[in-house]
């Protein structure tokens, strides 16, 4: 069976104001697919709602072939309280969800899991420090961690990069197509037009509306982004309700 | 000496052990709670809470009497109201959560003040602000002590999904549905505390045995097991030696407790291990890596 998610006609946002615009299109299985677009854009709602943690004002995402626990997310990292009193390894261990749910406990066998995946995204020995205490980098690649455990088939990755150095985001982009080998279906919320120009085959292109869907180097062009750009102005305190009916 | 000082006056009376036994059982329900009030920055809700519970239990009061179970009943139904009402009050209007609450508070202790008075005297209106901690009968004990243990097996199940909820909302709602309810448990948690709370130490100090022991504890550990068991071991040494407090001198015993708590509060905030004003102030010299 082949998995794949699908946006009809979908309307997020919040307040019933729209934060993502009646998009449509499908992400094909095994996709690699970066969504680009200036601040308040609907990137992260738009993810908010592909991972079922935001419902949709209207319209739909069908995600044929994929249960809740086959999605994987990375949330922005500011949406994370970095002044909570919890460890590196308990909070990458929250990847092991899917198999320790509320009450499972977490063996011998499941630590060795949290051991190795603290180790490839190379944060070994950093098991006992606060993540209050960890640098951004160090953030990012503990959330790659509990990726990691998660094992998803769709993985939705909410700025990996924002706050990252070169090396780091070069270590995590290696996961990333690692990810894309193996067949698993990627989406990731990017604002470095370069690095997805070099490894994103795919991009969506949004400014509220979706502006541009294709090929990376079709949607990227210069005219695009100067339009996303404009589209992309203060919400309306005003506005009417939307007059577009939603699609039978 | 140091038995006449320390264990005579549990050794002689009764009413010194039952009100130790309370303050023990209040310690380990409330410690874990606050901890998680504090964590949330939630510290005023529980306040503006305990002032909730004061118009039902004083509706209870004025139907029965002063009736344990009346008077508890009537807190309990009254705690969960408010904290549903302001939830929905927050998400109907403009108001912030914390507004909303200050508005029912600042009401609920007009309201349940009002209430005491016109049924009861002065003294009962003081027993309703302060508790009576000395005077705990076999049923509030009961009370108290199933409150606690409710708490802990509650907080047990809902533990793991709480924390998540603090630390990473977003990825606990891709995973899994339990945060809302686990919330709801939470509030639940607390009520039930409050309401033992009240009974042994009043409205207006309910608070002070599950919050001051809870942030005492946040300047001397990094992880949250620790924090809550250094909480609760707080929360017991205040009950502990506020009623000695108080048997000694002329303090009050729910004060005494509250206090007793209080100066644990100061000692942290100057001598904390984690983040601490000394330890601010006087970091030592740096180290090498």
């Amino acid at each position: 069976m082949t998995a794949q998610l699908r946006f009809c006609d979908l309307t997020l946002g919040y307040d019933r104001h729209p934060a993502v615009h009646h998009l449509n299109g499908t992400v094909e299985a095994g996709a690699l697919l970066a969504v680009v677009g200036p601040n308040g854009a609907g990137k992260s709602t738009l993810f908010k709602g592909v991972v079922g943690a935001l419902k949709p004002l209207a319209g739909r995402i069908e995600r044929d072939g994929f249960a809740q626990q086959d999605i994987g997310y990375l949330p922005q990292v500011a949406e994370i309280d970095r002044s909570f009193p919890i460890n590196v390894f308990d909070m990458v261990a929250m990847g092991l969800w899917r198999q320790a749910g509320l009450f499972g406990g977490i063996g011998n066998k499941q630590r060795g899991r949290v051991e190795e995946a603290l180790a490839a995204v190379g944060l070994s020995g950093f098991e006992d420090r606060p993540i209050g205490t960890l640098s951004g980098g160090q953030m990012q690649r503990m959330l790659f961690a509990r990726l990691l455990l998660q094992n998803a088939r769709l993985i939705v990755l909410d700025e990996p990069f924002s706050a990252v150095d070169s090396r780091t985001a070069s270590d995590l982009l290696g996961l990333v197509r690692k990810w894309h080998d193996e067949r698993r279906t990627v989406l990731a919320a990017l604002h470095d037009i370069d690095l997805v120009r070099a490894n994103f085959p795919e991009t969506l292109l949004l400014a509220r509306e979706p502006v541009a869907w294709g090929p990376t180097a079709e949607v990227l062009t210069a005219e695009n982004l100067l339009k996303a750009r404009r589209m992309c102005e203060a919400f309306d305190k005003e506005a009417e309700a939307c007059a577009i009916t939603e699609a039978a | 000496m140091l038995y006449d000082l320390f264990i005579a006056p549990f050794a002689e009376f009764e009413f010194m052990r039952r009100a130790l036994a309370g303050a023990f059982a209040l310690a380990l329900g409330a410690g874990p709670i606050g901890v998680f009030l504090m964590l949330r920055r939630m510290s005023l809700v529980g306040d503006a809470m305990a002032h909730a519970i004061l118009p039902g239990a004083a509706i209870g009061f004025l139907i029965a009497g002063l009736n344990l179970f009346a008077v508890a009943a009537g807190g309990l139904i009254a705690g969960f109201v408010i904290a549903l009402a302001a939830g929905l009050i927050t998400r109907a209007t403009a108001l912030k959560e914390d507004a909303s609450l200050a508005a029912f508070f600042l009401i609920s202790l007009a309201v349940g003040v009002t209430i005491v008075s016109m049924r009861g005297s002065n003294i009962d209106l003081l027993r309703f602000l302060f508790g009576s901690v000395l005077a705990l009968d076999d049923a509030t004990l009961l009370l108290i002590a199933a409150n606690a243990t409710i708490s802990q097996f509650g907080l047990a199940l809902i533990f793991r999904p709480l924390v998540l909820e603090c630390v990473d909302p977003v990825f606990l709602r891709s995973v899994s549905g339990a945060g809302a309810w686990a919330h709801i448990a939470f509030l639940a948690l607390l009520v039930i505390n409050l309401v033992s709370g009240f009974h042994a130490l009043g409205t207006l100090l309910a608070v002070g045995i599950m919050m001051l022991p809870a942030i005492a504890a946040r300047f001397w550990a990094r992880d949250i097991t620790t924090m809550i068991t250094i909480a609760v071991a707080t929360g017991i040494v205040s009950g502990y030696a506020g009623l000695l407090l108080s048997y000694h001198t002329s303090v009050p015993s729910g004060p005494g407790i509250i206090l007793v708590a209080g100066m644990f509060y100061g000692i942290s905030v100057l001598f904390g291990r984690v983040d601490g004003v000394v330890r601010q102030l006087f970091p030592g010299r740096h180290l090498e890596a």
